[in-house]
């Protein structure tokens, strides 16, 4: 089933064609990878997603309902969630409450007053914000302070903070940028045990590495089009993507 | 106890403790020594301690939680106080109405100045807020002066009608009351050398403020506190984390202009006339000054500061060069004319400076406020005396940071 369909997306910043006619379709439970050259209009196109960029033409649905000009909250509590480049999680919160604010995001909606019951009296949101941590490694540090973690492990946390609201898709931009190699094997073990959960994830990468480790259908973006679309060994052979992607040399 | 949890409990009751007992706790010096007039313990200025302390804590929840920094906040003050003495006018002395009308008046005012600051976050929030305060202020003084009646300042007078008690009592306004206990009501107790009073106002406020702080840790434990937090410290993250954070900070800045409004009530309840210099930005400031010295986000550490401020200002400013002779009396002639020449500046009328002195050396080295320079010292004491090395030391706790 089509879980998310973009159809003729533009989009120009100045009289820079960002986005030219992107025509996109996610199956439910793949994970897509979309891959390019710095450039391409990659990560413009995530923005289009999750509300914090409006495409000039075009349509963007998920699971049928239109997400052009909707509040990024009002496209979250529709079932999407945004892992960012950069990790952004509550720095100067500890990593329990990083957890637990996604948690009640979900659960009482994008705005409730619940000003006098404690948090700690929630025990099923505690529970779930809990055993997130717990898969995801980070039980044993959950009263430190998010700023204090490594980068590794700020991706994790931000991730979990994903996980823990059960969405539909997951966006994921460039997750593992920046890392060393141990980490970023980390991260990939960690995104397959997550695949096992059958959430929608959309990658955004240039570490082929993790695309062909992870992705099973890929799409490839040069100059805002889709030049090719495929199964990860298609497009690996594929020389209209070596021509965009490498200058012609071989992945 | 009080679906609070075991600290919070302690130090709900370490201040339950101290506003109770602050007759003794402000009195230290009996009445004859030379230090008695450091001692802050007589109504007025205790009265101050708390009502401001009510204005810190409230501010704290806007500034201290969400980290939108309100220049305006006096206005709220304001507005709430020329609500109070008007219900003294019209309906009674009893000061509830007053009070209770205070609140609402200041909510009403929050909603419609917080609708308009709130488009705009960070130093605009700011601008707009003592633009708001500011006009506040001109307005008070010169067209709205048949509400505020102007530079005089609104006060009781002789033929108020008061529908619901008496316009006068022999020949005079009826004093402010609660049930029949007038505030000015004190009972003195002598003992030894030492002397304390105990004023029916104090009573009242301090019981408002043990009130007012406790709905503060309620606010501050609660979901609701949690997502005030996950503004000041990630907006974009709360945002794509499915929280619309715009009624979050609106709901902080109403409520913390509701507890503005509160101060202004019992300032009227306490002594009933309200001016317009009330809202000037120098008291929107003082509220900025007290809620950062003490240690903005953390529960108790505006009600200190409130108190570090007010003391300053009522009893180092009545230090003067007389006073400073008397203590340098043993000394030569000389030596106490150099110290007194040195000190003279920071004294008196120059108690701002050392305030301001003060106020630069917290956040240039405890940028957490007074509280934080008591959790260091209370690191350093459980160090000291403690024979095993303690191992929190290495990772930096979140609970730490209130």
């Amino acid at each position: 089933m089509e879980i998310l369909k973009v159809e003729g997306v533009n989009k120009s910043f100045g009289g820079l064609k960002a986005l030219n006619e992107v025509n996109l379709s996610i199956e439910e439970g793949n994970v897509h990878a979309i891959i390019g050259p710095n450039g391409a209009g990659k990560s413009t196109l995530l923005n289009c997603f999750v509300g914090k960029l409006t495409p000039d033409t075009g349509s963007v649905t998920f699971m049928g309902k239109n997400l052009i000009g909707i509040k990024p909250h009002e496209i979250n509590q529709a079932g999407v969630s945004r892992v960012f480049q950069t990790p952004e999680i509550f720095s100067d919160l500890s990593i329990l409450d990083n957890v637990i604010i996604p948690t009640l995001a979900s659960n009482d909606g994008s705005f409730s007053f619940n000003a006098w019951n404690g948090v700690q009296k929630r025990g099923e949101i505690l529970d779930k914000a809990e055993s997130i941590l717990e898969d995801i490694g980070l039980a044993e540090k959950k009263d430190v302070l998010a700023a204090s973690l490594s980068r590794g492990d700020k991706r994790r946390l931000e991730l979990a903070m994903c996980l823990v609201q059960d969405p539909k898709l997951v966006l994921l931009d460039e997750p593992t940028a920046g890392m060393s190699r141990a980490d970023t094997n980390n991260t990939i073990d960690l995104l397959k045990r997550i695949g096992e959960r059958g959430i929608t994830k959309i990658v955004i990468e240039h570490d082929m590495h993790v695309v062909f480790s992870l992705a099973n259908k890929v799409s490839v973006l040069a100059q805002g089009t889709v030049i090719a679309e495929g199964k990860p060994e298609d497009i690996k052979g594929d020389p209209r993507v070596q021509e965009a992607y490498l200058g012609g040399a071989h992945i | 106890m009080l679906g609070l949890n075991k600290k919070d409990t302690s130090l709900f009751l370490i201040v339950v403790g101290m506003t109770m007992f602050a007759p003794f706790i402000l009195n230290p010096f009996p009445e004859t020594s030379q230090l008695a007039q450091f001692n802050a313990g007589y109504p007025d200025l205790m009265q101050r301690f708390v009502i401001f302390g009510i204005f810190a804590i409230g501010f704290n929840l806007l500034f201290g939680l969400t980290g939108y920094l309100s220049f305006g906040h006096a206005a709220f003050l304001g507005v709430g106080s020329y609500a109070g003495v008007w219900m003294m006018k019209l309906l009674t002395m009893d000061v509830i109405p007053a009070i209770f009308m205070s609140m609402v008046v200041a909510g009403l005012f929050s909603i419609l100045v917080g609708y308009v600051s709130l488009r705009r976050s960070g130093i605009y929030f700011s601008i707009l807020t003592l633009a708001f305060a500011q006009m506040s202020f001109s307005l008070a003084y010169s067209v709205l002066t048949p509400i505020t009646n102007g530079e005089t300042g609104l006060q009781l007078a002789l033929d108020d009608p008061r529908i619901l008690g008496v316009s006068q009592v022999d020949g005079s306004i009826p004093p402010a009351s609660i049930f029949g206990i007038a505030m000015r009501d004190s009972w003195d107790l002598t003992l030894g050398g030492w002397s304390f009073t105990f004023n029916a106002g104090y009573y009242l406020c301090a019981v408002i403020m043990i009130l007012a702080f406790y709905v503060s840790v309620r606010i501050f434990r609660s979901p609701f506190g949690l997502m005030l937090k996950a503004v000041k410290s990630n907006q974009q993250r709360m945002n794509y984390t499915g929280l619309n954070s715009k009624p979050y900070t609106f709901a902080a800045f109403v409520i913390s202009g509701m507890y503005a409004g509160l101060a202004g009530g019992l300032m009227v309840a306490m002594d009933p006339l309200a001016g317009a210099e009330r809202m000037q930005w120098t008291a929107s400031g003082e509220v900025v000054l007290m809620t950062i010295l003490g240690g903005a986000g953390t529960l108790f550490g505006p009600v200190l500061g409130a108190g570090f401020i007010k003391y300053f200002e009522n009893i180092f400013s009545k230090i003067n060069d007389n006073i400073l002779y008397q203590w340098f009396s043993g000394l030569p002639e000389s030596v106490a004319d150099a110290l007194v020449f040195v000190i003279h500046p920071f004294i008196g009328k120059g108690w701002h400076l050392t305030l301001g002195i003060v106020f630069m050396l917290v956040v240039i080295f405890l940028p957490g406020g007074i509280m934080e320079g008591l959790r260091r010292i209370s690191a350093f004491v459980k160090k000291r005396f403690s024979s095993s090395p303690s191992s929190n030391g290495a990772v930096p706790s979140a609970k730490a940071a209130e």
